[in-house]
């Protein structure tokens, strides 16, 4: 007789009031006894219906009763068959709205901690298991693999196992993409990413950290090279903003630059060269992780008031529920249906002010989110002396800049078919670069199919040949 | 890593060093910068392409020591090593078809100018380089201006080298006295850059100024380095460095670019301290 509890055993964390002023990992991971209790709540059902909502189709139900038979080390391996980084996805998923959403579980009471199990068999096998990499056999065949983020990380590891001769190559000093420059300490710690990437360095990936593709080396010099096939996981990293009057005052900074600050450069440590204004009060531009992120993490430098302004109702919100839900315990304060109109600036031309109007709720737009109006004579304006812009990003236009025949839609996302292939032959890609901003577990699905169809694409070549 | 190969000191506050990035130098155009981190918890820094030799696989930057990452940078020797190196970043110069232009430079920010220059001189235009400083000490890179100008004036804030004045005083007298150029490219700490324009805008002169605004990636993607160039806002790392100098809103540019000053003097003053302790210990 499976656990009928309704509720998910509590996911054990560091209290608001501490975690507020410290960068370590706020949920702490179930222990063994809460996960095999967790894993007991599963039904097995025969269906599967929790599968249909992962992008990757990991075999929940199969992993889950390995957690229950106490064997770990088949757990991770079912989880390893489907996706390359599952201590990251079981930490940053939104799963409420994939997998879990679909759980059978949920429709009386609480779903399944799928997320939470997936995360607990990881850093288990991470902990306790000797990793044992064994260099595939080479298969003599070259591929780049452009962007070190999820998308380019998988697709990396998918041909190194098949036996090809993979090199990554990043623009940054470190690779990881927004897992490394984006998302905080406290939500990921760095040393999972970089645990990821040195079983790949095992596997015999090459990684080549400075290389901005397009600037040092184009794609067709890359092709030129010997590189029979390229995938380009260049994300979606150059920032918007929002054309509003002050906007490029100081004190103002993109999401981007204000997380790459502090978790690229580690300007939280004291001993970093890096600097970050120290602010007294703040307000984030947005409402989704991003701009989750960027609040906890202006709570945990010492700002006194920090705010989340989103022009939407909470409802609305695309960040995951639990995110919203940590930063409103640690005291982020929460200006929902409310759009800032101007930034204020003092003589120093320093941000003196925010400038806001409220709203309300109309007709559904064509995302089929209600559409957020302005009241009218509802103008205030909100004290702050940092504004943080988190209102999306878009893919940077270099690639498409130097390569030529690279098409592009409108947004400046790649334009790709069913199997990864772009408009140019042997140059595949996939992740935030083409789908614009979205998630880690669907880079990582993206990077999948396209290694499979890489691979595809060189055998039929060779056997041409 | 990345070898330095040669070391020069310009003047007390200045400094050459020659590196070894044989894929950058390939690669690299006046105008062009690159963005390195000395060691493993440095900042990263942007810095111009001073010279560059595909043959040597070297590339030559020269830099003024202002904080603490430049201090660090100056304590390195030929033979050691600087962690991270990326480039060429931004876009070159466009110099293709200009028959005479002035060169004007600013301090360390001539340094940038010379490469231009020269580059100029090669391709068979008319370079009238003026080249400023505030005193004597600070001069660096005048025979090498000298070398790839028709015209190269060297002007002093204190007289004490060269003529006394500003930069902009002698380009006036060079435009009163019938030079008409086809392009004035300023070079220097943003306010001269800002004067420049704003007097060859009387004159009606195109003007290319080249931007430093504070970095952190250099490839498009922290906006930090934003700039507002005729209305839009525009990231200096990608769309620039080099811009419109009667498009740039100056003002805006002096404001963001000290945004840091505080944080920098203090970490500057530790980074001393743990030098001279170095030293004293030696
Ligand atoms: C702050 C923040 C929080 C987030 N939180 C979550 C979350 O909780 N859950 C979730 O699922 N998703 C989250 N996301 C989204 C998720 O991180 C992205 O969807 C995912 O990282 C996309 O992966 P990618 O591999 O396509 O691109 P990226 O991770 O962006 O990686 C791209 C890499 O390519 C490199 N690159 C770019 N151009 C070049 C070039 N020309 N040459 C060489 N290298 C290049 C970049 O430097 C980067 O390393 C968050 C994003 C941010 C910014
Ligand atoms: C595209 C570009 C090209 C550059 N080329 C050169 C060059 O060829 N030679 C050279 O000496 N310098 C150049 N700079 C400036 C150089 O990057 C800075 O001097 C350097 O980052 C200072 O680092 P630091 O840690 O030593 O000083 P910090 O401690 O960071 O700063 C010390 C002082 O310098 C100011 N400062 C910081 N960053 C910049 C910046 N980016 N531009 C101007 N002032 C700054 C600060 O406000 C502060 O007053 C360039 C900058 C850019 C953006
Ligand atoms: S990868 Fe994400 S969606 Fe798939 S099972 Fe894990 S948490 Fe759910
Ligand atoms: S739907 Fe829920 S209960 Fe059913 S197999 Fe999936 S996780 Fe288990
Ligand atoms: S330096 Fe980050 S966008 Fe230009």
């Amino acid at each position: 007789m499976p656990n009928m509890s309704p509720k998910k055993n509590e996911m054990p964390v560091q209290l608001p009031e501490e975690r507020r002023h410290n960068f370590d990992e706020v949920a702490l991971g179930y222990t063994e006894e809460q996960a095999i209790n967790e894993a007991d709540r599963c039904l097995q059902c025969k269906h599967k219906p929790c599968v249909k909502g992962c992008p990757v189709h990991i075999n929940i139900p199969g992993f889950i009763l390995a957690i229950k038979n106490q064997d770990y080390k088949k757990a991770y391996e079912i989880l390893t068959a489907s996706s390359s980084l599952p201590a990251v996805c079981g930490r940053v998923c939104p799963q409420e709205s994939q997998c879990e959403a679909l759980c059978v579980r949920g429709i009386k009471g609480e779903s399944v901690g799928i997320g939470r199990l997936e995360r607990f068999a990881a850093d288990w096998y991470l902990k306790n298991a000797e990793e044992q990499v064994e260099k595939p056999e080479p298969n003599g065949h070259k591929v780049a693999i452009i962007g070190a983020g999820p998308a380019g990380l998988t697709c990396a590891g998918d041909l190194a196992r098949l036996g090809y001769d993979v090199t990554i190559f990043e623009a940054l000093h470190v690779a990881g993409g927004v897992l490394v420059y984006g998302i905080p300490e406290f939500r990921l710690p760095k040393k999972i990413v970089r645990k990821e990437i040195e079983v790949l360095q095992k596997l015999g990936v090459k990684l080549r950290t400075n290389m901005v593709i397009g600037q040092v080396l184009s794609i067709d010099e890359l092709l030129e090279e010997g590189f029979e096939a390229i995938f380009i996981g260049s994300g979606a990293g150059l920032p918007r903003f929002m054309n509003i009057p002050g906007e490029n005052a100081s004190g103002v900074y993109s999401a981007n630059e204000f997380l790459t600050r502090i978790n690229l450069m580690k300007a939280y440590r004291e001993e970093s060269d890096t600097p970050i204004k120290h602010s007294r009060k703040l307000a984030v531009v947005g409402g989704g992780n991003v701009a989750m992120d960027a609040a906890r993490c202006a709570l945990r430098l010492g700002a006194e008031e920090v705010y989340i302004v989103y022009r939407r109702s909470e409802a609305e919100m695309p960040a995951r529920l639990e995110e919203v839900h940590h930063a409103k315990e640690e005291g982020v304060i929460f200006k929902t249906l409310t759009n800032p109109v101007e930034i204020l600036t003092n003589e120093q031309g320093h941000v003196s002010g925010m400038k806001c109007v409220e709203m309300e709720l109309g007709e559904p737009d064509e995302s089929g989110r209600r559409r957020p109006i302005a009241k009218p004579n509802s103008e205030f304006v909100l004290d702050v002396d940092t504004v943080v812009i988190a209102v999306g990003t878009s893919p940077n236009p270099l690639l498409r800049n130097t390569t030529e025949g690279l098409e592009t839609n409108k947004y400046g996302c790649l334009i790709v078919n069913e199997e990864g292939l772009t408009s140019r032959d042997g140059v595949y890609a996939g992740g935030d670069a083409v789908t614009g901003a979205a998630t880690v577990i669907l880079a990582m699905g993206a990077g999948k199919t396209a290694a499979a169809s890489m691979h595809k694409y060189i055998q039929e070549k060779r056997k041409k040949a | 890593m990345f070898r330095i190969t040669e070391r020069k000191e310009l003047n007390p506050s200045v400094t050459l060093l020659k590196i070894h990035a044989p894929l950058i130098a390939r690669k690299a155009q006046p105008g062009q910068f690159i963005i390195l981190r000395v060691d493993e918890e440095g900042e990263r820094v942007p810095f111009t392409i001073a010279d560059y030799d595909s043959n040597e696989g070297t590339i030559t930057i020269i830099f003024q020591v202002v904080g603490s990452s430049t201090e660090k940078l100056n304590a390195l020797r030929p033979g050691e090593f600087i962690a991270d190196f990326v480039g060429p970043l931004g876009k070159p110069s466009e110099l293709e078809g200009l028959k005479k232009v002035a060169v004007v430079g600013g301090g360390v920010g001539c340094a940038i100018a010379y490469p231009v220059a020269k580059k100029l001189h090669e391709l068979g235009a008319e370079v009238h380089s003026i080249i400023g400083f505030r005193s004597k000490d600070l001069v660096i890179l005048e025979d090498e201006f000298k070398n790839v100008s028709d015209i190269a004036k060297i002007m002093t804030d204190d007289g004490s080298y060269g003529e006394k004045g500003l930069v902009t005083d002698a380009l006036k007298a060079l435009i009163e006295s019938g030079n008409e150029y086809d392009e004035v490219i300023a070079i220097g700490p943003v306010v001269m850059m800002k004067f420049v324009s704003l007097l060859t805008k009387t004159y009606g002169i195109k003007t290319v100024v080249s931007m430093n605004p504070i970095m952190i990636d250099g490839t498009g993607m922290c906006g930090g380095c934003r700039l507002t160039v005729g209305g839009k806002t525009v990231f200096a790392c990608v769309d620039g460095p080099e811009f419109d100098g009667h498009e740039v809103d100056f003002d805006e540019a002096i404001q963001r670019g000290q945004m840091y000053r505080d944080f920098e003097r203090r970490s500057r003053e530790e980074t001393c301290r743990i030098l001279e302790g170095g030293e004293s210990n030696a």
